[in-house]
């Protein structure tokens, strides 16, 4: 017979106060916003399920939603290969292993908002180095602050710019612990660059990859302030992401009610789609 | 399959290597018969891998050359050599099902699928791994993994040599003789060249024809395992094989007579040349019995282990292992060791001086 000792709980409960206190408590205001109404005074009015209809029916958030959707896929779908990428071609041993190690690690430890404001400046038409270059040496019309497609090479570029170094990381790390005898075994068995990298290096990335993925999954959709500093969400509406609108709404209008129903929908949507593809990516495994 | 031939082969992982101590590999020459079994034993950091990586063009070495069938392969890379190799840590695809884990040399180097088919099931029939063909090589056993992996060695047909690099050490014990057998058996069917490197002297012993023993980059000998049992030419082959091994004496040469302290040692024939150095008399503990009369000496402890017993005994400041079967003396007891005459050598300098009894008659 099995005893059973409950005492193992103790030792939890220093994390779930902690857990208490930095995520479900705040969470939890914001759960009692969404159901409310207030003109402040600290008096609320019930109104049930009525924000979240109303930010599900409005075309503003799905535009946002949309705008955000459009550009998480396309800088994982620009990072995610060229870390690899990157990753492959970096040496495996010898001096220029730290060089490229912290070389890449760099643009990481810039904080975010100077990260935009970087961009921001280095994009100016008249005065930023590359918006300088571009406008008046090579002569495209380049002004972000105009132009809705400058805007989103911009922020792609910045975003590509600042994180691709993840990937590069996390699937340099995959390589490395690969064992010589593998490559030496698809030397042996007369196996093409592609093999090796298709049977060999990709598989033996999985894991790490996946953890990439959704980090930068998770980041990417979260994003606010590089985009902040770096467009305001203009010109227009063009770059307001998620996170851009939401703040908009809740500091910018004070609509609480409706910015806590946003909230709620917007971290379900990230939480819905972390875990399928992680269950999706991991399934494979437990068969 | 082909003949092996190592020809003035040195090997320094250094750029410019000046003393012979930045050598891995100091100066092999060597000739492997075609369909042989062979196996490199050695302590871990002999160069055996070394020399394995080598002849399987992992490695170009520093100087010499290598020959397969008289051709000289050294500057050619693995693939092109027709060689195949199974590893320590068992190599498999791991997102590819077994057969085509098996498939995969052939596919790559352009067969029609009919021959891949062809060569995979009677490839897997002989390593009885053909009712997992389907499954995927990730989930298999590291016993079955290495299966696949000498599988994928041996499923082209025209392989000159078949090398193992200490495959046994991931398997657990109670499968590692089974591996063992299996190994032996696909030799007489597929005829390869085998070579087969190991620290474990079992494992050497079972599997090869012939057996050549390294230490730090060199061979000290090279023979079939009977010999390298009984007639170990260097105090290190005596130690180094058997359990417990050779006992090494120190020892005075006086007038053509060894001495080991105050006891004179009748040795198995007269002594080559006019020896001078090291001087140490060797004798395996299986030659030394317990007698009436003999070299006196204090039992220091007894090991019972199965077959025999092992006494462990003190005599003139050495230590003296002897394997007995039968009644063990008790520890403490004074006892009269007695060697084997045709079984004691003398060795000067860790290389053996005297000759063999049938050369002295």
């Amino acid at each position: 017979m099995k005893t059973v000792n409950h005492k193992g709980w103790y030792f939890v409960a220093p994390v779930l106060v902690l857990v208490a206190f930095n995520a479900l408590i705040p969470m939890m205001t914001v759960v009692n916003y969404s159901v409310q109404e207030t003109f402040g005074d600290n008096v609320f009015f019930w109104e049930g399920l009525t924000w979240f209809e109303q930010i599900l029916r409005s075309d503003r958030f799905h535009a946002a939603l949309g705008r955000q959707f459009m550009f998480t896929a396309l800088i994982l779908l620009i990072e995610v290969p060229l870390g690899i990428a990157i990753a492959l071609s970096m040496p495996r041993k010898g001096f220029w292993v730290p060089v490229c190690l912290v070389t890449m690690a760099l643009p990481m430890l810039i904080p975010w908002n100077v990260v935009g404001a970087m961009w921001n400046i280095f994009t100016l038409p008249d005065i930023g180095l590359l918006g300088y270059f571009l406008n008046h040496t090579l002569g495209i019309n380049y002004d972000m602050t105009q132009d809705p497609v400058a805007a989103w090479v911009t922020i792609i570029t910045m975003d590509v710019w600042h994180w691709t170094s993840l990937v590069v990381l996390l699937s340099y790390a995959g390589l490395v612990s690969i064992p010589d005898a593998y490559y030496q075994a698809a030397k042996i068995d007369g196996a093409s660059n592609w093999a090796v990298f298709r049977f060999i290096q990709l598989p033996k990335m999985k894991n790490v990859l996946t953890i990439a993925i959704l980090l930068r999954f998770m980041d990417s959709f979260n994003i606010y302030t590089e985009p902040f500093v770096l467009t305001g969400g203009g010109p227009g509406n063009s770059t307001t992401l998620l996170s851009i609108d939401l703040v908009k709404i809740a500091l910018g209008q004070f609509d609480l009610g409706p910015a806590a129903a946003m909230s709620l929908i917007y971290f379900a949507i990230t939480l819905l789609v972390s875990w399928l593809f992680y269950t999706l990516m991991t399934k494979d495994d437990q068969n | 399959m082909a003949k092996i031939t190592l020809s003035k082969l040195r090997h320094s992982y250094y750029p410019n290597p000046k003393d012979p101590s930045d050598y891995a590999l100091k100066e092999i020459d060597l000739e492997w018969t075609d369909g042989g079994a062979y196996a490199l034993l050695g302590p871990s950091g002999c160069g055996k891998s070394t020399l394995l990586n080598i002849i399987s063009g992992l490695l170009v070495p520093s100087d010499g050359r290598i020959l397969f069938d008289g051709n000289d392969v050294t500057d050619l890379a693995p693939d092109k050599r027709n060689i195949a190799q199974v590893f320590q840590f068992p190599v498999i695809y791991d997102t590819m099902t077994v057969y085509d884990n098996l498939a995969f040399p052939l596919r790559n180097r352009g067969r029609s699928e009919e021959i891949v088919h062809e060569r995979v099931m009677a490839i897997a029939e002989m390593l009885e791994v053909t009712d997992m063909l389907q499954t995927r090589a990730a989930g298999l056993s590291p016993d079955n993994k290495q299966k696949i992996s000498m599988g994928r060695g041996l499923v082209r047909e025209d392989v000159n040599v078949v090398m193992f690099d200490e495959p046994l050490t991931v398997i657990d014990p109670h499968l590692k003789w089974k591996l063992r057998s299996k190994l032996k058996e696909l030799h007489q069917r597929v005829k390869a060249t085998m070579i087969y490197v190991t620290h474990d002297q079992t494992e050497a012993l079972t599997f090869a024809d012939q057996v050549v023993v390294m230490q730090e980059g060199e061979i000290v000998q090279i023979g079939t395992p009977v010999e390298l049992f009984e007639r170990p030419a260097h105090t290190f082959v005596g130690h180094f094989i058997g359990s417990p091994g050779m006992n090494v004496l120190p020892a005075e040469l006086r007038g053509g007579v060894a001495y080991f302290g105050d006891s004179a040692v009748a040795l198995e024939g007269p002594v080559q040349g006019q020896p001078a150095g090291n001087i140490e008399i060797g004798i395996r503990p299986e030659f030394v019995s317990l007698g009436d009369a003999g070299l006196p000496a204090t039992v220091t402890k007894v090991s019972d282990i199965g077959r025999h017993i092992v006494v462990e005994c003190q005599a003139s400041g050495a230590k003296i292992n002897a394997i007995i079967e039968g009644e063990a003396p008790s520890q403490g007891a004074e006892v009269n060791l007695v060697f084997d005459q045709s079984q004691t050598r003398l060795y000067v300098d860790g290389w053996i001086a005297t000759q063999a009894q049938e050369a002295a008659a």
